[in-house]
């Protein structure tokens, strides 16, 4: 072909629920213009072709929690050349990283009915503590536009445009009642980054954490706030530990509220 | 006498990460195995010490193409463990947004993950360059179900407007009337991709298969039902455990579901449809006749005809809901906790997803269970594979290789739900 190279694309699959993976496959009004920009070299839950690497964009869903796939992941990263995490295990471990604050042990012993063949690492890691992430992608799921964002972004050999604020400010700006201050439900917004547009509570619900931490959150003065709302300390353990509990403020307010 | 091996390292257009190994020596299978490697989550684990009112939104995170199976059955468990009872317009809201993950789950798996198979396509993108109308038609369907997903759930993938009760907010109307439309033109295109499915070619296979289903007096089986087979099956929800059993697979960090003392079941779109024709709206009778899928089916790739004819059903439903909906005083019933045990079962788009839960007085969870759809359908897609190499071995190994996929992908197969759980080794890093 004399046509110049199409950049080419591939997904790779952590532990994950596929859900990121399936924002892109959810991006049908565009689905069929990305793939003329963009060649689909690798993305098996969608195509059976497989093209070799490298990469010019690899999309990482998933954590890292088995030896095997501590070891793929540098294999994934040797192909790729710009390698962007979606999603809150690729970039914070995930729900399944709740396993890392329990000791194995005990877990084992509750859960487990007798050992097996496989070999799973003890917690539930995030990609960029394996290898080097170019950008990292937040959400549990990701946003579908934020997503169009970064491969526009990177079409176009530019950062991508994802806002720095939290939830709680998205509110201020589209005129979303607090839920906090209307009805006293508690809400993690102030300290959650934003990307789905303050979505819970414009459904009159709390924002329950899943875009993970905004940066320099002030998890601990929301802490207390909450308290006023008589909110128990094992219920500021679990609000902490939910899709991205092993996100480092998180992860140790968490620790602060457990006896 | 040669032998023979079929691999598939990874399976492809497939939910998650599995494979596929076939040794075959002279005519004969001598070992199959539908591998998955997917690595295991433990949900079950961590959900002991949650909260119950959590159940909903973190099982959820089991599978992101079905969160509202997840969310439902949780749902359901968790209200029977608290013994509250949701009806009127709150449960016909959940039966809407469930037609919305039906539409959105049978239009992926139909247009972009099965018709490949059966047209010779590597995916959807290459196929919509020889049948773009096509590929259009199927997109737009499946936009369609994520419309009323995010209608009602705030987005399409894990809905955060659902919980133990009802929902957190819940739509005028008016709102609701908006997808009357879109739905009408989606009710045609169902009826289109009934008749362009029935058009596509058919391996003959058959197998005497024990179908299991939800089932309801009245209505075509979503959310609620007794579970029932075509074996003799006829159970309440709270007996799941009492006639069906999982078992622990070497070559999988899969579960296999079994009827106990029997062996394989098949669960899914196809089993639903056997099991309760009758309940089927006239129209999705009407079409499934016309497209020669018999009252009684047992060929396994002939379930992308049952997808298809379960989104006509599913469009209809949908807009009979909204066209009957009167607005709740309040989006959810309250549900104090209460211990006790709560089960349920509800019909995810590949098959009855069950849960089971054990609450205290503060509603903390002691004990969670979950059977997905994929770990019952485990075995009864090796047992196809066993049946269907043999008769199949002239082909050449490309072709067979594919038909094997293909024979796997007729369950539409969700491989991170099938591993949501436990057992192995746990290595210190
Ligand atoms: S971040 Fe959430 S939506 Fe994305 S793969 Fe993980 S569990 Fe699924
Ligand atoms: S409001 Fe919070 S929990 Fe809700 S979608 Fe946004 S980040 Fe996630």
């Amino acid at each position: 072909m004399a046509k110049a190279k199409k950049p080419k694309l591939a997904v790779w699959k952590f532990a994950s629920c596929s859900g990121c993976q399936l924002s892109l496959l959810d991006c049908e009004d565009e689905l069929l213009a990305i793939a003329e920009t963009l060649e689909i070299a690798y993305f098996p839950k969608a195509s059976s072709a497989v093209k070799k690497g490298p990469y010019d964009l690899s999309l990482v869903e998933g954590s890292i929690t088995t030896p095997h796939d501590a070891h793929r992941i540098h294999e994934v990263r040797k192909v790729s050349k710009t390698l962007v995490t979606i999603g809150a295990c690729a970039t914070a471990g995930g729900i399944q990283a709740l396993r890392n604050f329990k000791d194995v042990k005990d877990f084992i012993s509750t859960v487990y009915v007798s050992p097996q063949f496989i070999q799973v690492l003890d917690k539930s890691t995030p990609i960029a503590d394996h290898v080097f992430v170019d950008f990292e992608l937040r959400g549990c799921p990701i946003d579908k536009h934020q997503l169009l964002e970064v491969v526009n972004a990177f079409l176009n050999k530019r950062k991508p445009i994802v806002p720095p604020y939290s939830v709680c400010m998205e509110c201020k700006r589209r005129g979303i009642i607090c839920v906090m201050v209307a009805y006293g439900t508690p809400c993690l917004g102030p300290v959650t980054q934003t990307g789905c547009g303050a979505l819970c509570p414009s459904y009159h619900r709390g924002c329950y954490g899943c875009f993970g931490p905004q940066e320099k959150s002030n998890t601990s003065s929301l802490a207390k706030w909450w308290k006023t709302l008589n909110v128990s300390e094992d219920n500021l353990v679990r609000a902490f530990r939910g899709f991205n509990a092993w996100a480092d403020s998180f992860r140790k307010e968490s620790e602060v509220h457990e006896k | 006498m040669k032998n023979r091996s079929v691999k598939v390292d990874c399976l492809t257009r497939v939910e998650g990460e599995g494979g596929l190994e076939i040794k075959i020596k002279g005519d004969k299978v001598t070992d199959i195995q539908f591998n998955i490697f997917e690595p295991p989550r433990f949900f079950e684990a961590f959900l002991h010490g949650r909260l119950f009112t959590e159940a909903p939104d973190i099982t959820a995170r089991i599978c992101g193409i079905c969160p509202i199976a997840y969310q439902m059955s949780s749902a359901h468990a968790m209200e029977m463990a608290c013994g509250v009872k949701v009806e009127g317009p709150l449960r016909d809201l959940r039966r809407l947004v469930y037609c919305g993950e039906w539409i959105e789950s049978h239009a992926l798996h139909v247009y972009m993950l099965h018709a490949p198979d059966f047209l010779g396509y590597d995916d959807a993108i290459s196929m919509a360059k020889d049948h773009p109308d096509l590929v259009k038609q199927g997109l737009k369907l499946k936009k369609i179900g994520n419309e009323l997903m995010i209608l009602l759930g705030g987005r399409e993938i894990h809905p955060i407007n659902i919980c133990v009760g009802g929902f957190f907010k819940v739509p005028t109307p008016k709102e609701l009337q908006k997808m009357a439309e879109p739905l009408k033109w989606a009710l045609k295109a169902s009826l289109e991709t009934v008749k362009f499915v029935s058009a596509l070619e058919f391996p003959e296979f058959e197998q005497d298969y024990e179908f299991v289903s939800v089932n309801h007096d009245r209505e075509y089986p979503i959310n609620e039902g007794r579970v029932i087979s075509n074996k003799g099956i006829d159970i309440v929800v709270t007996d799941f455990l009492e006639i069906f059993e999982e078992q622990q697979v070497k070559h999988s960090t899969s579960l296999h579901a079994v009827v106990k003392d029997r062996g394989a079941y098949h669960v899914g779109p196809l089993a639903r449809y056997n099991l309760n024709f009758d309940k089927l709206t006239p129209l999705a009778q009407k079409a499934a006749v016309e497209a020669g899928l018999g009252r009684q089916c047992n060929n396994p790739f002939k379930s992308i005809i049952a997808r298809a004819v379960e989104l006509v059903f599913a469009c209809e439903e949908a807009l009979r809901i909204i066209d009957n909906y009167q607005m709740p005083e309040k989006p959810y019933l309250d549900v104090p906790p209460k211990a006790g045990i709560g089960h349920g079962a509800t019909e995810a788009p590949r098959g009855l997803l069950y849960h089971k839960y054990e609450i205290d007085n503060d509603g903390v969870i002691k004990a969670a269970r979950i059977i997905a759809p994929t770990s019952q359908n485990q075995k009864v897609i090796e047992n196809d594979l066993a049946a269907f190499v043999p008769l199949n071995l002239d082909l050449p190994h490309d072709t067979l290789t594919w038909k094997c996929e293909q024979a796997v992908r007729n369950y539409d197969p969700c491989i991170s739900c099938s591993c949501h759980f436990l057992k192995l080794n746990i290595e210190q890093e």
